[in-house]
């Protein structure tokens, strides 16, 4: 049986922050900085007591809506989030009930953040082909905002909150290709979120600076844009030469790439050095900031409406993150 | 990759930044000190030395060199 991607729908919270808000608080900030480097020029911010989970759900109903779709139709749900509702049960349990899918569904979570929809359109691919599933409800939800520190405007700028419904089936026009998939737990501290885990159950209450002057919390969501920003240099390029070559392609069969929405400054140069053209590259972050796992689903769907993505398009998705994690696929429509 | 002096490569260093008139770059500049330096300008200069020279340098390492001729040895070094 052939996986492929039905269906995509995003939902984005209410709450809207713009550039002249951060600029308020952080007056050594310029807009345009912001816009023309980061390719940001408003951000969503969940409201208070919206969480990931409640954001998923209305991106699934928007799914629904939008596809005419039938929720007793579905047969697994995967939420992929790093903010889930409880530590305990699964997210995706409690949205099987509130979404009003059978009880004959499967439902899991899966940790993480911007390679997520990549990891994710993976496991829906073996889940159809083993015959364990046919109407997957696939909805990855972030909420990044909760976890910055108020005083980080490097994070602040960049990250935004929001959620998407991908269906995958067994029917459908885009087929999914293979994967290739890599992960370095060795740096797993240049991405964390430190304590409230098992880990470092308390709070530990430390406000610094790194030595590059990025604000460092165990208790905020803490990057090291540096090391980040070398570890997609020097990881992204060869991952993709890996899809094309795993999917037995050529850069120039590819219609569109379309990464991770990281920021403009970073996808900019990895376009750079993969040598690939400005107009087969989709950069478009400008409303929404980077929303981590939801950021590839939110830029195929707007690709598809941009009529950049029509059938018979070839499609290069990777995904590279927090873990740090990466992976890349070819999509068919 | 790209053979560059010290004198090519101040001056290429130099049309990195936005703010700062190129002429007030010499080799002798400790850059960090510019006021337009900040987090998002040194990866502005990460990027521009893996596209100009196909070598990685980390935020560490910059914090090093004190001057534009310091960070020229460190890439020459690489």
């Amino acid at each position: 049986m052939k996986a492929r991607i039905k269906a995509i729908s995003y939902y984005l919270p209410k709450k809207v922050v713009t550039n002249k808000d951060l600029i308020k608080e952080f007056p050594e900030w310029t807009v345009e900085k912001i816009t023309s480097k980061i390719g940001i020029e408003e951000r969503r911010i969940a409201a208070k007591n919206e969480t990931a989970g409640d954001m998923a759900e209305s991106a699934a109903h928007k799914l629904f809506e939008e596809y005419n779709i039938n929720p007793q139709n579905i047969d697994f749900i995967i939420l992929c989030t790093q903010s889930p509702d409880y530590h305990l049960p699964p997210t995706s349990c409690l949205l099987q009930h509130k979404l009003g899918l059978t009880e004959k569904c499967g439902a899991l979570d899966i940790d993480l953040g911007c390679s997520g929809y990549v990891y994710g359109l993976s496991l829906c691919k073996g889940l159809i082909s083993a015959n364990i599933a046919t109407n997957i409800l696939f909805l990855t939800a972030e909420s990044y905002n909760k976890y910055i520190h108020s005083k980080d405007k490097g994070n602040r700028s960049i990250f935004g909150d929001a959620a998407t419904a991908t269906l995958i089936s067994t029917e459908g026009s885009c087929k999914i290709g293979e994967f290739v998939l890599g992960t370095d737990g060795s740096r797993y501290n240049q991405l964390i979120v430190e304590s409230g885990g098992a880990r470092i159950p308390d709070k530990k209450n430390d406000f610094g600076r790194d030595s590059g002057d990025y604000i460092k919390s165990a208790d905020y969501l803490y990057m090291s844009g540096p090391d980040i920003f070398n570890f997609t240099l020097d990881t992204v390029p060869p991952l993709v030469t890996e899809v094309l070559e795993k999917n037995n392609t050529d850069k120039e069969e590819i219609s569109l790439y379309v990464f991770h929405q990281a920021n403009k400054f970073i996808l900019s140069t990895i376009r750079k050095i993969c040598k690939i053209n400005k107009d087969k590259f989709y950069i478009n972050m400008t409303k929404t900031g980077n929303t981590v796992s939801c950021s590839i689903p939110i830029a195929l769907k707007n690709a598809i409406d941009e009529k950049k993505i029509t059938s018979g398009s070839s499609v290069l998705i990777t995904g590279f993150g927090v873990g740090l994690s990466w992976g890349g696929t070819i999509l068919k429509f | 990759m790209t053979n560059m002096n010290l004198e090519e490569f101040v001056k290429a260093f130099a049309a990195q930044l936005e703010d700062t008139d190129p002429s007030e770059i010499t080799k002798e500049t400790n850059f960090r000190e510019l006021d337009e330096w900040d987090s998002l300008t040194a990866l502005i200069i990460i990027a521009f030395v893996k596209t100009t020279f196909d070598k990685s340098i980390k935020g560490q390492e910059i914090d090093t060199c004190f001057s534009v001729e310091e960070l020229y040895n460190l890439i020459e070094s690489k």
